[in-house]
């Protein structure tokens, strides 16, 4: 565990110690906060329709931050430390294999909600510049939050595994982002194949990740979908877990 | 006498694609030892020692660390180890107290026993003055020190340093071999280099690598006799060139010889005498009788480096 908590800690401070680490969340709070005046805006003056959660997801900057974000966040966890030979001295301290991985994903991981954390001050912004709005359901922005960190997690395992395959960061970036928007793209296929009976229009409900997630966004959180995202996350640390260990198959 | 060596290494053989970096070797190193690994670039150091420090995997044959099989036991074999890899990879992003302090913890020593430890090694290797700096504004030298309290830190059995002088300056060099002496009076310790001074130095035993192969392993001092050609004689004497050449060649005692001009009217004679015979009094009787100046008058030793360039070239010339 000692191991573990020390590497998670080196992980962190990696990402606060370099430019990178406040370029993302610049980054990240630019988007966001574009997409929060754009909420304002098409509220402006009329009722809601739906959940603001929701609005504030139908902006699509959600998805913008999660194909560019994660692979900014993660290009580093392996490749980085494989191109200045830390990962020799890494690997060569008591830690297995496991407590390496875990430490990556969770570091990622956390700086990825670090970079959501000030999101939580818009619902208190959002009362304070409206007269009459309904009161926020706190239901949603609870599942909204699981939804946010449930595909990051699974965004970031794949960034992960890109990370470890490659010692340039930039190649491990182009690999989670090309895995990334590949899969956000077969969403679509839900919308423009038109439903028919068969298997295919139900394999394409399944895997539309944007509508899974704007099922978060109001307030329903359906366990299939969060067990799909995590066994989809724990396939990929698996498989990067696997790439490191192959180091030492003979 | 110690019954666990802290390495045992038996018929260890590492392949890459197309190349087979070590061949079988063989080697055991004793508690308290300073051993040194020398070789021409390529030799297969640095594969030995990624292997002893479990990084890589060996295609065959067995390698053991305090008892523990590298293979099988490697956490056990890890937490015995410090390891100092050739480019001293560091994160430059750090401090020096901040990083040695995370590395003591990523090897398990407890909080209070970091601190303790830190402190030590960051005396020990001449580091407090700048323990507050980030590694990445450091100068090389100070970095070397910084890789080398690293593998310190939590006082292994064995310390592997893969060149841990290449790159520095004079001045650094001499601070971290003097360094290196120090610390094998408590520890194991395992160092790859091809400058062959820096063996002479501070290693007391030493095993030549060529071409993944042991050509040589023996104390520094042993390794140097056996090697000599002997009694070689070097004199430097100021006499007419011919005098000279003609007093060897009449000598029944010189079997060869050899004259090279020195500075002024000096000449320089190597001169190999028959086995078992020290020609030193005779050429001391002959300069007096002849009036020569005799200037320099020694034994003619051979060094680590020609005993080197022996073994590695008579290697090369086999397998043309």
């Amino acid at each position: 565990m000692q191991p573990y908590l020390t590497l998670v800690r080196r992980e962190l401070t990696g990402y606060f110690n370099s430019f990178l680490g406040y370029v993302i969340i610049a980054s990240f709070q630019l988007l966001l906060g574009l997409s929060f005046v754009l909420l304002l805006k098409s509220a402006d003056g009329q009722p809601l329709d739906m959940p603001v959660t929701e609005k504030f997801f139908m902006t699509g900057f959600f998805w913008l931050i999660l194909l560019l974000g994660a692979p900014v966040i993660t290009m580093r966890t392996f490749a980085l430390e494989k191109f200045s030979g830390t990962f020799e001295t890494l690997m060569t301290t008591p830690v297995s294999d496991l407590q390496v991985v875990l430490a990556k994903f969770t570091g990622s991981l956390l700086f990825y909600l670090l970079a959501w954390l000030p999101t939580l001050a818009y619902p208190y912004l959002l009362r304070y510049n409206s007269i009459n709005l309904p009161p926020i359901d706190p239901g949603t922005i609870v599942s909204t939050f699981l939804g946010i960190f449930l595909f990051g997690a699974f965004y970031l395992a794949m960034g992960c595994f890109a990370s470890s395959l490659t010692r340039a960061q930039v190649v491990a970036a182009m690999i989670t982002f090309a895995l990334g928007l590949g899969l956000f793209l077969l969403s679509f296929l839900s919308i423009i194949v038109p439903a028919t009976p068969g298997w295919q229009s139900k394999l394409y409900a399944h895997i539309s990740m944007v509508e899974h997630m704007r099922d978060f966004t109001r307030g329903m959180v359906d366990t299939r979908f969060v067990v799909f995202y995590l066994s989809l996350t724990l396939i990929f640390l698996f498989l990067t877990l696997k790439v490191v260990e192959s180091r030492r198959w003979k | 006498m110690n019954p666990t060596p802290v390495i045992e290494v038996e018929n260890l053989t590492k392949r890459y694609p197309g190349r087979t970096a070590i061949h079988g070797l063989t080697f055991s190193v004793g508690k308290g030892e300073i051993v040194g690994l020398l070789g021409p670039n390529g030799a297969g150091k640095s594969t030995t020692m990624r292997i002893l420090s479990c990084y890589l995997p060996a295609t065959s044959g067995t390698a053991r660390v305090a008892g523990h099989d590298v293979f099988t036991e490697s956490e056990e074999v890890r937490r015995r180890i410090g390891y100092l890899p050739e480019s001293n990879p560091l994160h430059l992003d750090m401090r020096v107290r901040e990083y040695l302090k995370f590395r003591a913890r990523l090897k398990g020593l407890s909080i209070g026993r970091s601190r303790d430890r830190v402190d030590r090694v960051l005396e020990q290797c001449g580091l407090t003055d700048v323990s507050r700096k980030v590694i990445g504004q450091l100068s090389k030298g100070f970095r070397q020190r910084v890789g080398l309290a690293d593998a310190l830190v939590h006082e292994p059995d064995l310390i592997i340093l893969d060149e841990p002088t290449i790159g520095l300056d004079p001045h650094q060099i001499r601070s971290v071999r003097q360094l290196i002496k120090d610390l094998g009076k408590l520890h194991t310790i395992l160092i790859s280099t091809h400058i062959l001074p820096e063996v002479e130095m501070t290693c007391s035993r030493v095993l030549i690598l060529h071409e993944g192969r042991i050509v040589a392993a023996d104390t520094t001092a042993k390794l140097v006799d056996s090697l000599s050609t002997g009694d070689q004689v070097i004199a430097e004497i100021a006499a007419p060139l011919e005098q000279l050449r003609h007093a060897w060649e009449h000598a029944p005692e010189v079997e060869h010889f050899d004259i090279a001009p020195c500075d002024g009217d000096y000449f320089r004679c190597a001169l190999t005498p028959r086995p078992g015979v020290d020609l030193r009094p005779q050429i001391f009787t002959l300069a007096k009788d002849n009036n020569w100046r005799l200037r320099e008058l020694t034994h003619g030793r051979h060094s680590l480096e020609e005993i080197f360039v022996h073994l590695t070239r008579k290697d090369r010339e086999e397998n043309l």
